[in-house]
């Protein structure tokens, strides 16, 4: 749909309800404080950590990872240097140069409560933010944002993509967003769409919520949301998708798209103070490679995708916190077809203009045998979960009560991990 | 509560949505007209150009040989040996594109709409993604070959089927896994101490969480590590090095990769019988009563409700136990069990259900080429590109996002425009939903403004969403 024409939609939709519809679902409060935004970034498929952030400094290291170990920095294919034990990738550039202007957190040996294997449950435990699978059907951070102070929208948050992942689903009004490639509806049809859905409890909410990250998106300028995007319809032409089996861009245009029309949300002052996206193809069980090779292109993809998000929040940068983590991390050693399997304790990325940065935190467990969880995997010495609080709580001002109560049951054991944002 | 809406319910929900003519059809006698579709053995799909897996995957693997032997001759610059790779992409994709056409074809033409409904049901069950490049040419003839024949079979005709597919083996990486004491690792590790050979655990790892016990369903990670021993072996003929050998592109049982001895499974020992050892396991994982429970809870959240009803999820899973894991009867309970024909309609349409209901229900050609498979892709949910193991999900939540719901509608009103004129909403509605069509739709369709609209407001009427 043409950004211009839901705008008029929503205008007609204004008048007709006695301009009911706009106040309702673009409540505008708060205007005039600076807004701390925060971007959650889920790498699923369990991003291999020692590949990531590389603990070369780490005596069994180079064993462990035999032909796929990343060297010292300096030489050829090195690391990134980060506090002369731990590197970066060096496909992460852009992290680097965060970590150099003091907007970057590596965390390292991080983890859910979650200790079994299974990616699916283990993405589940990661957002639902209890101790097990399953056990709610709601995501932590929504029920963050039911008593986030200060709300500029009724939209508090917005998921970048066709659909709410758990972590953004619950109370919380939120919605979805990902560009399209049809053509636009006229409002006529839509107002009638909109009738048709008045007693269908989910459809009218859901569409509801579409025409508001409309609006929002139709009070950016335009060009930008839709950077590159083709309005026009693509049917049937090879353009207008990646081919199957193509060239090997894990994410490419569309993941442009998606972080763009992330900064696009969050720099607006009266729009969502929470993004969520996510990647995938971090499941390198075969061939992952070491400086070259599958990983690195994904950690290429994912840092240049990162790069652009900086750029397109320009100034809204600076209020910003940008969290990237995975469900659990790799086996410490490279198994029979050069990649890994599963493991427990991963790494964490946490990154922008609001983080006092230029620092690792990691209570390195080391990787000898014995210090190994269960003889194989990187040992979990810090509870997401105290990262997740930390930032909930100093950077989005949610109340600590909330916090112990609703938002992570059972994690009195989990402290707050204070300190990551600037004072 | 009643069972008013029988034909509408058989073809809706169990079928792939009605076409037009097929509630008449399938009248009062909704179960009927069901389980008459389990009768004769499935079609297998066989149009000219689909190809077997076996002489695509021979051929890919054959460019690959080619492109490495040129670079190892170092008679290419790495920009043109990445033009080369993308020949196996090119090489690939029309694969893709014929198989994918034809199931759809299939889906939107067929008469026995359950079949094809189970078919892509076990399909996303044992889910291989084309994300993956060598899926894109295998992950059609997977379908064809390991599941469709399977459909009316026993579970552990299927799972075997599936396990020892080169497909799969792929997907899940099974084909390098090397027994760390197999002949050929004490081999290679008397010549080379940098490289060490070894198991691969994500076969293993997803056929007991995904395919069979399901992920509480009693397995530790040592089990995990046994069951990949245990496979160790299990591989494709053709492939490089110490890979070589055998039929190219078929499954192949390599003894010197396997690890050696006997295994204790789920406290099972198992003696080492070679390929027979995992055939042994994958028989008991089929007969376990987690895996009865797994397999009844999965089909009963896609027939019945996001969260079915536990009683029927029990006499699900033991009709599976009864019959040994007989296809067919577990179906027959399914058909049986009330709390499937409840109202209101319990489950929302995936994009792709709705993508093939509309389809059926409006009579659209299938056209050829990729043109037909570009509404998945702007619905969300590209043909056999799950993205990973567990397959697509299956409940309201992870598909009625609100940007999803505008694009089915943007879909739908595309779809209107095209059609206009040449199709009556009006009298197609009831054609269509039978008596689960409310009277807002009815007015909405009967006061459109225009006949395109008429069809747009049609398919995006609350119960053309759901099923």
């Amino acid at each position: 749909m043409s950004v211009l024409k839901r705008r008029e939609f929503l205008n007609l939709t204004t008048l007709a309800a006695g301009g009911a519809f706009l106040t309702t679902r673009l409540a505008f409060a708060g205007v005039g404080e600076r807004k701390s935004r925060f971007v959650l970034v889920i790498l699923r498929g369990a991003l291999d950590g020692l590949a990531a952030v590389p603990p070369y400094g780490d005596p069994d290291y180079a064993s462990l990872r035999r032909e796929v170990a990343l060297r010292a920095p300096g030489a050829t294919g090195g690391v990134l240097p980060l506090n002369g034990f731990f590197g970066l990738h060096p496909s992460l550039g852009f992290l680097g140069q965060c970590y150099s202007a003091r907007e970057l957190i590596v965390l390292h040996a991080v983890a859910s409560p979650y200790r079994e294997r299974s990616h699916f449950d283990g993405q589940d435990v990661l957002e639902n933010g209890s101790l097990r699978a399953h056990a709610l059907q709601t995501g932590w951070l929504n029920r963050a944002l039911v008593q986030l102070p200060g709300q500029v929208s009724r939209e508090a948050g917005v998921a970048l993509g066709q659909n709410v992942p758990l972590i953004m689903r619950g109370p919380a009004e939120v919605t979805s967003w990902s560009p399209s490639k049809m053509s636009a509806l006229d409002e006529e049809t839509l107002a009638r769409i909109t009738d048709l859905y008045a007693k269908d409890p989910l459809l009218s909410v859901r569409l509801a919520d579409a025409l508001a990250a409309d609006a929002m998106v139709s009070a950016e300028e335009p060009a930008a949301m839709s950077a590159g995007e083709p309005r026009a319809p693509q049917a049937g032409t090879a353009a207008a998708v990646t081919p199957a089996g193509g060239p090997a861009q894990p994410y490419g245009a569309r993941y442009t798209q998606i972080v763009t029309a992330a900064a696009g949300f969050l720099r607006q002052e009266q729009g969502p103070r929470v993004a969520v996206f996510d990647t995938t193809g971090w499941d390198t069980h075969a061939n992952e490679g070491g400086a070259e090779g599958q990983l690195a292109g994904r950690l290429l993809a994912l840092d240049k995708g990162l790069a652009t998000l900086k750029q397109e929040l320009g100034p809204a940068w600076a209020d910003t916190a940008v969290l990237l983590v995975t469900e659990f991390g790799r086996t410490a050693a490279v198994n029979g077809t050069r990649g890994t399997d599963h493991g427990t304790g991963a790494a964490a990325f946490l990154l922008g203009g609001a983080v006092a940065g230029g620092r690792v935190i990691a209570d390195w467990p080391g990787l000898s045998a014995r210090a190994l969880y269960q003889g194989r995997d990187v040992a979990a010495t810090l509870d997401l979960r105290s990262v997740f609080k930390g930032i909930l709580a100093e950077h989005l001002s949610v109340p600590p009560r909330t916090l112990e109560d609703s938002v992570f049951p059972d994690s009195a054991a989990a402290k707050p991990l204070r300190g990551l944002l600037r004072a | 509560m009643l069972e008013p809406a029988t034909a509408a319910i058989a073809a809706n929900r169990f079928g792939l949505g009605a076409r037009p003519g097929e509630l008449a059809t399938i009248g009062a006698g909704g179960r009927d007209w069901l389980r008459a579709q389990l009768k004769a053995p499935p079609p297998l799909l066989g149009a000219a150009d689909l190809r077997p897996s076996q002489q695509t995957l021979a051929q890919a693997l054959q460019l690959r040989r080619e492109i490495q032997a040129q670079r190892k001759a170092a008679r290419v610059d790495p920009a043109a040996a990445d033009a080369q790779l993308q020949k196996i992409g090119q090489f690939l994709r029309p694969i893709y594109i014929s198989e994918a056409t034809a199931r759809l074809q299939q889906a939107v033409s067929t008469e026995r709409p359950l079949l094809e409904r189970l078919t892509q049901f076990w399909t996303n069950h044992f889910a291989v993604s084309v994300d993956k490049q060598l899926l894109a040419g295998l992950a059609g003839s997977f379908e064809r070959e390991a599941i469709r024949p399977h459909v009316f079979g026993r579970f552990n005709e299927l799972l075997l089927a599936v396990e020892t597919h080169p497909a799969m083996l792929l997907y899940l990486d099974n084909q390098l896994s090397v027994g760390p004491d197999s002949a050929a690792a004490r081999r290679i590790e008397s010549r080379q101490v940098e490289r060490k050979v070894g198991i691969n655990e994500n076969l293993a790892r997803e056929i007991l969480e995904l395919h069979t016990l399901g992920v509480g369903g009693g397995y530790t990670q040592t089990d995990v590590t046994t069951f990949a021993q245990v496979i160790t072996g299990w591989s494709i003929g053709g492939g490089q090095g110490r890979f070589a050998g055998g039929e190219p592109g078929k499954f192949l049982f390599r003894p010197e990769l396997h690890e050696p001895g006997s295994k204790v499974v789920l406290n099972t020992r198992y003696p080492d019988s070679g390929f027979g050892q995992g055939v042994a396991v994958l028989n008991d994982l089929a007969r376990h009563p987690s895996t009865a429970h797994f397999i009844a809870l999965k089909l009963a959240r896609h027939f019945i409700a996001d969260e079915p009803p536990p009683a029927a999820v029990s006499r699900l899973a033991g009709a599976f136990t009864a019959s040994e894991g007989d296809l067919p009867t577990v179906y027959r309970a399914l058909i049986e069990a009330r709390e499937a024909w409840l109202e209101p309609l319990a489950k929302y349409k995936t994009p792709s259900d709705y993508i093939i209901s509309a389809y059926r229900g409006l009579g659209l050609p299938v056209e050829a080429g990729h043109g037909a498979l570009v509404p998945f892709e702007l619905l969300g949910q590209r043909t056999w590109q799950p993205g990973s193991p567990a397959g697509w999900p299956d409940k309201s939540a992870d598909w009625d996002g609100a940007s999803a719901l505008m694009k089915r509608i943007e879909w739908a009103d595309a779809l209107g425009a095209r059609l206009g004129s040449r199709l009556d909403a009006l009298e197609r509605a009831p054609q269509l939903l039978g008596a689960n069509l409310s009277e807002a739709t009815r007015t909405a369709v009967a006061r459109a403004s225009s006949a395109a609209q008429a069809v747009t407001l049609l398919l995006a009427a609350p119960e053309f969403m759901r099923r």
